[in-house]
C-alpha cells in the first residue's frame, strides 16, 4: 500500500515522511517547514542544473544534425558524456580577472545570471502536486525574476572594464527591455482566462488548451521569450561578428559556463512555461489518479517547444538591431494590445459557460487578426521609404584593370 | 525565537547596512548596487508582511526598472564628479545629528503608543485578495479617481521625461 | 511571532538613513537614490500597519500602489532632468547647479 502510495506522488510521499519523521525528533512546525523549503530547493536547483547536463548534449547533437553532422560523438555510445568531458575541462581552466575589472559586480554577474534561470523553476508546477511555492502571483513573479537577469547583464557589462563587453551589455538591455513590453500584455491573456496569476491556477484552468483559444498571445509569448533568452534570430547580444563575443567576453572557466548553462537551462525553462500557460501544463490522461504523469506529460510538452525553438535557432539568422527594434514596438505591441483588447471585449460578451463557443470565437479572430497582420506588414514592405541611389555603385577592384596592370595604384 | 525572527532580523541588519553604505561611499556605481541590496530586502520584508504581491511588484518596479534607469544615470554622469574627493556636504555633521534626533523622536513617539507591540496580525494569512484589490482599483465607489490619476501622472511624467532628456538637433 | 514594533523601527531608520542621504550628499543622483530608501521607508509602514491593524481595508494596499507610481514617476522625471542639466553644464553635482542664483 505504501509502495503504490510513493509511486503514484513521490514528491509528497517523501516530504510527508519528513515532516513526520522531524516532528517525531520533536522539532517545531515552524523549523520543520524551514527545512523542508530548504531541502526542497536545494533539491530543485541541483536537479535543474543537473538536467542541464542532458540538455547540452542534446542541444549538440539536435543542432548537428539541422545542419547535417553528427553532433557529438566521440566521447562514449553517441557522444553523451561530451557534457561531462566539457565540464572537465572547464573546471580546470584558468580564472582570468581583467585589469581594472570593479571586482564585486564582476563575481557577482555569473552567479546572478544562474539565479534568474533557477528561480524560475520555484513556481513551476511539475504537477498537480508538486510545485515549489504556490505562488498566487506566480505571473508577476516570472517577470520579476527577468529584471533580475538584466541586472547581471549589465553587472557583466560594467565589472569587465572593456567597451565591447558594455557595448554588448548595452545593447542585451535595450532588447530585454523592449521584448518585456509585449511580453508582459501577450501574458495578461491566460492571465483574464484563468482569473487569476498563479502558474498551478493557470494549469488547472485549462479545459481547453489556451493555444487554441488565443494562439496570437502563444505566438508572442514564444517570440518574447527567445528574445529574452537572446538566442537566433535574437542573439545580437553575443554576435561575435560585431562585438567579439557579447558582455561575457573577459570571463573565463567556471564562470563563463556558469552563463553557458543559464543559456541553456532558460531556453528548455521557456519550454516549461509555455507549456503551463499554453498547453496545459500537466494536464493530460489519469492524472488526477496518478499525479506523477503530469512530469512526464508536462516535460513531454515542454520538450516539443523546446525543439521548436532548436529548429529556430538552428534555420533563421540573426536580426540587424534596428529589424529587431521594429519587429517589437512596430509589430509586436501593437498586435498585443489590440488582442488583449479584443479578448476582453469576447470573453465579457460570451458568457463562459458556452465555451466551446467562446473557444471557436477567439480562434476565428486570432486567425482573422493574424491575416491582418500579414496584410500590414506585406502593404509596408512594399511601400517601405528607401534610400534614394545618388550614384551607380562602383566595383573596388575590377577583374579586366587588375589582369591587364600587374600594379594596382601604378596606372593612377 | 522563531525562524521568521531570525529571517527578519538579519535581512533588517544587512539592509541597514547597505542603505547607510548607500548614503556613504564614495563610486557612484557601488552606490547603485548597494541601493539594490537595499531593494531586495525591502522585497523579504514585504514578503513577511504577507503581501506577496507587493513583494513582487517591488521587484518588478524597482529592481527591474528603477535601479537599472539610476546605473544608466550614474553610467551618463559618470565623469562628473572625482571619487577621491568626499561626496557630503559642509553640513553633513548637521544633517547627521538631525536625522539621529528624527529616528530617537520617532521611536520614542511611537513607543508610548499602545498599539505599538501589537503581534496579533489581521491580514489574511495566504496573502492579499487581489481580486478584491483590482476591484476596489476600478470601482466608482472605491478608488478609480486615485487610480485614473495616478496613471495620468504616470503618462505625463513618461512624456515629459522623454522631452526633456531627448537629444535636440540644432539646424 | 515578530512584533509590529521591530518593523516600525526598521522603517524609521531606512527613513532617516535616507533622509541623511537627500540632505547630505552633493551628486544628484544621490539624491535621487536617497529619496527611494525614503518611498520604501513609507512602503514599509503603510504596509506593515495593514499587515498589523487593517487587515480588512484595502485603502493601505491602494495607497502603496499610489507610491509606487508616484516613484517610478519621480525617478523618470529626476533623471531625465539630471541628465538634462549634465548636457548643457556638464556637471550632476546639485550644488554647481546654481544658474538662478542673484
Amino acid at each position: 500500500m505504501g509502495f503504490i502510495q510513493f509511486l503514484i506522488d513521490p514528491v509528497t510521499f517523501i516530504a510527508r515522511w519528513l515532516q513526520m519523521l522531524l516532528a517525531g525528533w520533536g522539532v517545531p512546525a515552524g523549523w520543520t517547514q524551514f527545512i523542508l523549503f530548504v531541502l526542497g530547493a536545494g533539491a530543485l536547483g541541483t536537479g535543474a542544473l543537473m538536467f542541464t547536463i542532458a540538455l547540452i548534449w542534446f542541444e549538440r547533437k539536435l543542432i548537428g544534425r539541422f545542419q547535417d553532422r553528427f553532433g557529438p560523438n566521440r566521447v562514449g555510445p553517441w557522444g553523451i558524456f561530451q557534457p561531462f568531458a566539457d565540464m572537465g575541462k572547464i573546471f580546470t581552466k584558468e580564472y582570468i580577472t581583467p585589469d581594472g575589472a570593479d571586482p564585486v559586480p564582476f563575481y557577482l554577474a555569473p552567479i546572478l545570471v544562474v539565479m534568474s534561470v533557477v528561480s524560475l523553476w520555484a513556481v513551476i508546477p511539475f504537477t498537480l502536486t508538486v510545485v515549489g511555492v504556490e505562488l498566487n502571483v506566480g505571473v508577476l513573479y516570472i517577470i520579476g525574476i527577468g529584471g533580475i537577469g538584466e541586472l547581471a547583464i549589465i553587472f557583466a557589462g560594467w565589472g569587465s572594464n572593456n567597451k565591447y563587453a558594455m557595448l554588448a551589455a548595452f545593447r542585451a538591455l535595450a532588447q530585454l527591455i523592449s521584448y518585456e513590453v509585449p511580453m508582459v500584455i501577450a501574458l495578461l491573456v491566460p492571465v483574464m482566462f484563468a482569473g487569476k496569476m498563479g502558474l498551478n491556477d493557470i494549469a488547472r484552468a485549462q479545459d481547453i488548451w489556451y493555444i487554441v483559444l488565443c494562439p496570437l498571445a502563444a505566438l508572442i509569448f514564444f517570440i518574447t521569450s527567445t528574445a529574452e533568452n537572446g538566442r537566433t534570430p535574437f542573439d545580437l547580444l553575443e554576435a561575435d561578428s560585431e562585438l567579439v563575443a557579447g558582455f561575457n567576453i573577459e570571463y573565463s572557466g567556471l564562470r563563463f559556463g556558469f552563463y553557458y548553462v543559464a543559456d541553456f537551462l532558460h531556453a528548455f525553462t521557456i519550454g516549461l512555461l509555455f507549456a503551463i500557460l499554453f498547453l496545459g501544463g500537466w494536464r493530460g490522461p489519469f492524472v488526477e489518479q496518478v499525479p506523477v504523469l503530469g512530469v512526464f506529460y508536462l516535460f513531454a510538452k515542454a520538450g516539443i517547444v523546446y525543439f521548436i525553438g532548436n529548429w529556430m535557432r538552428a534555420s533563421l539568422p540573426r536580426f540587424r538591431i534596428d529589424q529587431m527594434m521594429d519587429i517589437n514596438w512596430k509589430i509586436l505591441t501593437p498586435t498585443a494590445l489590440v488582442l488583449v483588447m479584443l479578448t476582453a471585449v469576447v470573453d465579457k460578451l460570451i458568457a463562459s459557460e458556452l465555451l466551446y463557443l467562446q473557444a471557436a470565437v477567439l480562434f476565428v479572430l486570432n486567425v482573422v487578426l493574424l491575416v491582418v497582420i500579414g496584410k500590414v506588414i506585406d502593404w509596408y514592405w512594399a511601400h517601405r521609404p528607401r534610400p534614394k541611389v545618388v550614384a551607380t555603385p562602383r566595383p573596388v577592384a575590377r577583374y579586366e584593370r587588375s589582369s591587364a596592370q600587374s600594379h594596382p595604384g601604378a596606372g593612377q | 525565537m522563531t525562524i521568521m525572527q531570525i529571517i527578519f532580523l538579519i535581512t533588517a541588519s544587512v539592509t541597514l547596512f547597505a542603505a547607510l553604505m548607500v548614503v556613504s561611499t564614495r563610486k557612484m556605481m557601488h552606490a547603485a548596487m548597494w541601493l539594490i541590496l537595499v531593494l531586495f530586502g525591502v522585497t523579504i520584508t514585504f514578503a513577511l508582511l504577507e503581501t506577496r504581491f507587493f513583494a513582487i511588484v517591488q521587484l518588478v518596479i524597482y529592481i527591474g526598472a528603477i535601479a537599472i534607469l539610476i546605473i544608466f544615470a550614474v553610467m551618463l554622469t559618470r565623469r562628473s564628479m572625482n571619487a577621491d574627493v568626499p561626496q557630503v556636504n559642509r553640513n553633513w555633521w548637521l544633517v547627521m545629528v538631525s536625522s539621529l534626533a528624527l529616528f530617537v523622536g520617532l521611536v520614542t513617539v511611537m513607543s508610548v503608543w499602545e498599539g505599538f507591540f501589537v503581534t496579533a496580525r489581521t491580514a489574511p494569512p495566504g496573502g492579499e485578495n487581489l481580486v478584491q484589490l483590482g476591484t476596489a482599483l476600478v470601482d466608482p465607489n472605491g478608488f478609480v479617481l486615485p487610480f485614473e490619476v495616478a496613471s495620468l501622472v504616470l503618462l505625463a511624467a513618461m512624456v515629459g521625461a522623454i522631452y526633456v532628456a531627448a537629444e535636440r538637433k540644432e539646424k | 511571532m515578530i512584533p509590529l514594533s521591530w518593523f516600525l523601527t526598521f522603517s524609521a531608520a531606512l527613513f532617516c538613513i535616507g533622509l541623511f542621504g537627500v540632505l547630505a550628499r552633493k551628486n544628484a543622483v544621490a539624491i535621487l537614490m536617497g529619496l527611494e530608501l525614503m518611498l520604501n521607508a513609507v512602503n514599509i509602514n503603510l504596509l506593515a500597519f495593514w499587515c498589523y491593524l487593517y487587515g480588512k481595508d484595502l485603502s493601505a494596499l491602494v495607497f502603496v500602489a499610489i507610491v509606487f507610481v508616484a516613484a517610478a514617476a519621480e525617478t523618470a522625471v529626476g533623471l531625465a532632468l539630471i541628465i538634462s542639466a549634465y548636457r548643457a553644464r556638464n556637471t550632476a553635482v546639485a550644488d554647481e547647479l546654481n544658474l538662478l542664483k542673484g
